[in-house]
């Protein structure tokens, strides 16, 4: 299958999604929240670090970013449209500035750093008590829909499915573009790259903060959603690692791969949680080991690989 | 005199804080892996004072003696098996694997202690000891010093012993020291196994000083990143810099900005240092 297919065929899934609230009670409701919300993470990381090549970290401070932002906004009463369009700004223009200084780091020192901006924030959100109600919490007011606890799920359920749409959209444009060329480019070969007349730093940013943006709003609508936010649980580090384990269990580098691997990601993560609630971190993380050590190219490289042998076997 | 007296506190944590970011300081410089088991390490170390101590009376002090060789088997074990496989892949791969594996050994400590804050209490308590107007804890002393006994003791294998210098040469020119016919992946393990030895040991000090919980393993891994970056990184004596200039700089910015803002300061130098000076305090240019 052409990749030009395998998109086309992923894009139409997604779409297939939206009759979801016809059909679907409100837990499936809201794994479906959640499913849109992690393929937008997945999507969004996999620009800057499948694309571009720098591991980033810094998914989690993206998404606390766009939850305070427009969570705070809300509280003091402003809409949803502008929470949305508040910490998408705020969340482009950040990374824009710190791309361009943080950028310049490679290997490890960048996956430091990118996870350093989230504790930073962290912190910055626990002490500004006065704004963000600090390690309290914020309490964000009910969105004015009538009709219940279904029309409410489904009402979030089609704003973050709407949100994951634009970012495939976005992202898949991007992919064709020559920024998306650009940034393959400097996965490569950064230096070759710059040299043949590809600007490294401006494409690198543009990079971090496509990847942040949308993020960012999925943070924004994940307050709003829930109602209630604290910073050690919007701005967690599993919010950074999660994205990465999608992307690799779809394989690295293509965004069909990171849809594909959030999907089965979240999958896996609900009937772990629910059946076994005191070690689910510790399962995750074993299925985090298990993926790097036997199943480095991700689920898709499983197929490909069962269908070599059979063809050597047969 | 009162900046006296912060100064010293700061010295102490300072001391302490080198002998954490020692041994992550020697994985990340010589295997190129950012070990973020190393926080759960450390508590692992605290749990196991605290077991020793409460329940067969055994002093941290001797508990240390057990706890080097315990973590130095269990890192070695843990390289050879699991880490080795992965060496050579990028970044993204080596640090996810890490924290794939210390979820799994931080859920294991949750189960096994629960969530609760412990604490290590001497019984009798060592007092205290003033000189002039400052007072320093003697236990909080006594684990300064050990913690700075440990420290040389590393820098000395890694200057002195055959192993140590196989790992400095695998550090400086890993094919040259092929062809030289060190056997890579298990100075590789040797390396390992003493970070985890170190991260061990530091728990068994610290146990005498902060309350041990599951939690804190976060905490303990953010002060190795900021040493390893201040100092300079895969050096011991940058190590101990770094740590005494983080610790120093702690006391007194909780003092100028309130406790609260102590993580802000230092992951916000650390982003400074990461930027106009990666090589560290006195740390050389050209490692990765």
């Amino acid at each position: 299958m052409t990749t030009g297919a395998r998109n086309a065929l992923l894009v139409g899934a997604v779409l297939l999604l939206a009759a979801l609230p016809l059909v679907g009670d409100t837990y499936a409701l809201r794994l479906g929240t959640f499913a849109c919300m992690y393929a937008v993470m997945a999507v969004s990381w996999n620009v800057i670090g499948g694309m571009a090549g720098y591991p980033s970290f810094a998914t989690a401070a993206f998404f606390g970013l766009g939850a305070y932002a427009g969570g705070v906004l809300l509280s003091k009463g402003g809409g949803l449209a502008g929470a949305l369009l508040l910490s998408g700004t705020l969340a482009f223009a950040g990374a824009m500035l710190l791309g361009v200084v943080l950028l310049r780091l490679r290997g490890h020192y960048f996956a430091v750093a990118s996870l350093a901006v989230a504790e930073v924030l962290r912190e910055l959100a626990n002490t500004a008590t006065d704004l963000t109600g600090g390690g309290m919490g914020l309490n964000i007011p009910l969105a004015a829909t009538s009709g219940g606890p279904q029309a409410e799920a489904s009402f979030y359920f089609l704003l973050m499915w709407a949100l994951l749409l634009l970012t495939l959209g976005v992202v898949l444009a991007l992919e064709r573009s020559r920024l998306g060329f650009g940034l393959q480019c400097i996965r490569q070969n950064e230096s070759a790259a710059d040299m043949i007349g590809v600007n490294a730093t401006l494409y690198k940013s543009l990079a971090f903060a496509i990847s942040g943006v949308f993020v960012a709003m999925a943070g924004t609508v994940y307050a709003a959603w829930v109602h209630y936010i604290e910073p050690p649980d919007v701005f967690d580090i599993l919010f950074s690692v999660k994205p990465i384990v999608m992307a690799l269990l779809g394989g690295l580098g293509s965004t069909a791969g990171a849809l594909l691997g959030a999907f089965a990601f979240l999958a896996i993560e609900e009937t772990v949680w629910r059946n076994s609630l005191e070690i689910h971190t510790g399962l995750l993380g074993l299925l985090i080991v298990v993926l790097l050590l036997f199943l480095p190219n991700g689920i898709v490289s499983l197929a490909r690989r069962l269908r070599g042998s059979g063809a050597s076997g047969g | 005199m009162f900046l006296l007296q912060i100064l010293a506190n700061g010295i102490v944590l300072g001391c302490l804080y080198a002998c954490i970011a020692a041994g992550f300081s020697l994985v990340w410089g010589v295997l190129n892996v950012i070990n973020l088991m190393h926080g759960s390490f450390i508590v692992l170390g605290s749990y196991l004072a605290w077991a020793a101590y409460n329940g067969l009376g055994i002093s941290p002090w001797i508990t240390l003696l057990v706890a080097a060789p315990l973590f130095y088997g269990a890192g070695w074990l843990m390289q050879r098996g699991v880490l080795n496989r992965v060496i050579a892949a990028p970044v993204l791969v080596t640090l996810t694997l890490t924290f794939g594996l210390d979820l799994m050994l931080n859920n294991a400590m949750l189960l096994a202690f629960k969530a609760d804050y412990r604490k290590l209490i001497l019984d009798p308590p060592l007092g205290t000891l003033a000189l002039g107007s400052v007072v320093v804890p003697v236990d909080r002393l006594v684990a300064m010093l050990f913690a700075l006994v440990l420290t040389a003791a590393l820098y000395l294998i890694l200057r002195k012993s055959r192993v140590g210098r196989a790992i400095i040469a695998v550090r400086l020119d890993r094919d040259a020291a092929t062809l030289m016919g060190v056997h890579v992946k298990s100075i590789y393990a040797a390396a390992f196994g003493f970070g985890a030895a170190m991260a061990g040991c530091a728990g068994v000090l610290l146990a005498l000083i902060f309350p041990i919980s599951p939690l804190s393993s976060t905490a303990y891994l953010g002060k190795a990143f900021v040493v390893c970056v201040l100092g300079g990184l895969g050096s011991v004596p940058g190590a101990v810099l770094g740590g005494l200039v983080l610790g120093i700089l702690e006391s007194f910015g909780a003092m100028a900005f309130g406790p609260e803002h102590a993580v802000t300061l230092s992951f916000g130098l650390l982003i400074l240092f990461l930027i106009f000076r990666p090589q560290g305090l006195i740390g050389r240019r050209g490692f990765d």
